[in-house]
């Protein structure tokens, strides 16, 4: 299991000019498994998934994706090489059709889905392929985001609090996607504030606080102590 | 009744200048994210390159149509390498200062080589009479301007709505890091799209040459009524850009024709309604973040 780390940071550390807002977090993901990443806001979980995508550059510390050390690399350079990023406002082009959205990025593997798969998928993006972007609900805008980074085939996704702010139906049907994702071979980096549906999805988990790691957990622990990290969490 | 179409035909060819040159400041502000203050003096070397090329070559009004863009396309090649890309990673106030002095030295170095009065030039041949339409009698120059200008805007709207380029342009104006992030490398359209908009003001400027007097300074009373174009349409939008020029020249028009003394102000007094009751534009998005 140890070889096949998809992503492995190792020391992150992050500022905001002088503010640091992530100290020494060290974490990885594996081939085909669903990792949380929970914590307050604040804790500086969007930060670590902009600094994986190079979007963040004031770090220190190294990120490894599929083995290759990232480096300085740009953010286009890390999506073609697989990194697929699902930012927190779903990040739909409101100028973009549908469709356009969906074939605005580049296919980055072989096993990217095809359009017709997708529409399959989500029948619900297939009726409204000609629709402007945000013209979508919130829900449609987060299956979207999705479906736009399994088109270019990515090998890990990020994901940026995709329950946010949707009707439980939604957070259910969201959920199913990501296992199915999962049984597709594809990894999930998944920032959440939503503890019991984090428990539904992931594998393992990492709490973050204050910008460090203060705990990492695989799922049966996790669930034993929801109600303690509910009280955590302060929700 | 003759008179209110002669205006409003007026006031399309005129916008249609505006809409032409609002669409390249529109496109480099999208994708540069720079407010390109020369954009009035490439507009002004359009006109003054379709009067040189003229005079020293005989070049015609309809070679200079293709020709002009094509060397300002070049010039704003020239200004994105050795200029504008070195300070894209600052704080965009420092390229509006670029370009703000850029057009101060264009205009200074026009002026020591033609001087100030007008440079000539006549209406090509075909496009000097008058089309006569029942009892109404129009300047065939203007028609032929505004449909012109209806039809390159047409062009750029297809190439911006029907192709991958146009997909990439319009992703990144409106979002060009997360674009960076779907994979895309925005910095490979920077220099084309910069001398794609600097070749439309060029294109602007060439029809604008039969039509207005060419001076060193045409470009700066332009870029004025420009920003004014751009504020009303939405920065960054591009149908608001075109929509708006034709809007801006339709007011001037109006303007000079029943209240001379404040065919100006009238435009500003529009722009302050626009912004006062949709500060983003006709077609702006406001700011979510």
């Amino acid at each position: 299991m140890l070889e096949n780390r998809v992503l492995e940071i190792d020391g992150l550390s992050a500022w905001y000019g002088e503010a640091r807002v992530l100290t020494d977090v060290s974490l990885s993901v594996h081939e085909g498994e669903v990792v949380t990443l929970v914590g307050r806001n604040g804790a500086g979980k969007t930060t670590l998934l902009r600094s994986v995508m190079g979007l963040h550059r004031q770090i220190e510390g190294t990120v490894r994706f599929a083995g290759t050390e990232l480096g300085r690399r740009s953010p286009d350079a890390r999506a073609r090489a697989g990194l697929g990023w699902v930012p927190d406002d779903r990040g739909i082009y409101a100028s973009l059709t549908v469709s356009e959205n969906l074939l605005l990025p580049p296919v980055v593997h072989p096993d990217g889905w095809s359009l017709e798969q997708v529409y399959q998928a989500f029948p619900v993006l297939a009726d409204r392929r000609s629709s402007m972007g945000t013209q979508l609900s919130g829900g449609e805008q987060q299956m979207l985001a999705i479906a736009r980074v399994l088109r270019m085939g990515s090998r890990l996704l990020l994901l940026d609090e995709p329950s946010e702010g949707l009707a439980p139906v939604i957070v259910q049907r969201i959920g199913a996607i990501i296992r199915e994702i999962k049984a597709a071979g594809v990894a999930v980096l998944l920032v959440e504030q939503n503890v019991k549906f984090a428990a539904t999805v992931a594998d393992r988990h990492y709490l973050l606080a204050q910008g460090r790691v203060v705990e990492s957990l695989d799922n049966d622990s996790f669930q034993a102590r929801e109600s303690e990290l509910l009280t955590y969490l302060g929700m | 009744m003759s008179a209110f179409v002669q205006y409003t035909l007026q006031g399309l060819a005129a916008g249609g200048f505006y809409a032409l040159a609002a669409l390249g400041l529109a496109v480099i502000f999208g994708v540069l994210g720079v407010v390109n203050f020369s954009h009035g003096a490439c507009y002004m070397l359009g006109a003054v390159a379709a009067a040189v090329l003229l005079d020293v070559v005989g070049m015609h009004f309809w070679v200079a149509l293709v020709v002009v863009p094509i060397l300002l396309f070049v010039v704003g090649v020239l200004m994105e390498r050795l200029l504008v890309r070195w300070l894209l990673r600052l704080d965009p106030l420092y390229n509006f200062l670029l370009t703000f002095g850029l057009s101060l030295i264009l205009v200074d170095v026009v002026k020591r080589r033609y001087g100030v009065s007008g440079l000539p030039y006549e209406r090509p041949a075909g496009l000097d009479g008058q089309l006569h339409i029942g009892a109404l009698g129009l300047s065939t120059y203007q028609v032929f301007a505004c449909l012109f200008s209806f039809l390159i805007c047409g062009l750029v709207w297809l190439l911006l709505t029907r192709t991958r380029v146009g997909m990439i342009v319009r992703a990144s104006t409106e979002d060009a890091e997360r674009t960076r992030a779907l994979g895309i490398n925005v910095g490979r359209w920077v220099t084309p799209v910069f001398g794609f908009g600097i070749a439309l003001a060029g294109l602007a400027g060439v029809m604008a040459a039969p039509f207005r007097a060419i001076t060193a300074d045409m470009g700066s009373n332009f870029v004025i009524i420009l920003f004014a174009v751009v504020v009303i349409g939405g920065l960054g939008s591009i149908l608001g850009a075109v929509v708006a020029g034709f809007l801006v020249g339709l007011v001037e028009a109006y303007g000079q024709a029943y209240a001379p003394a404040f065919a100006q102000v009238v435009i500003f007094v529009l722009m302050a309604g626009v912004v006062l009751f949709r500060p983003a534009g006709l077609f702006g998005r406001e700011e979510t973040a």
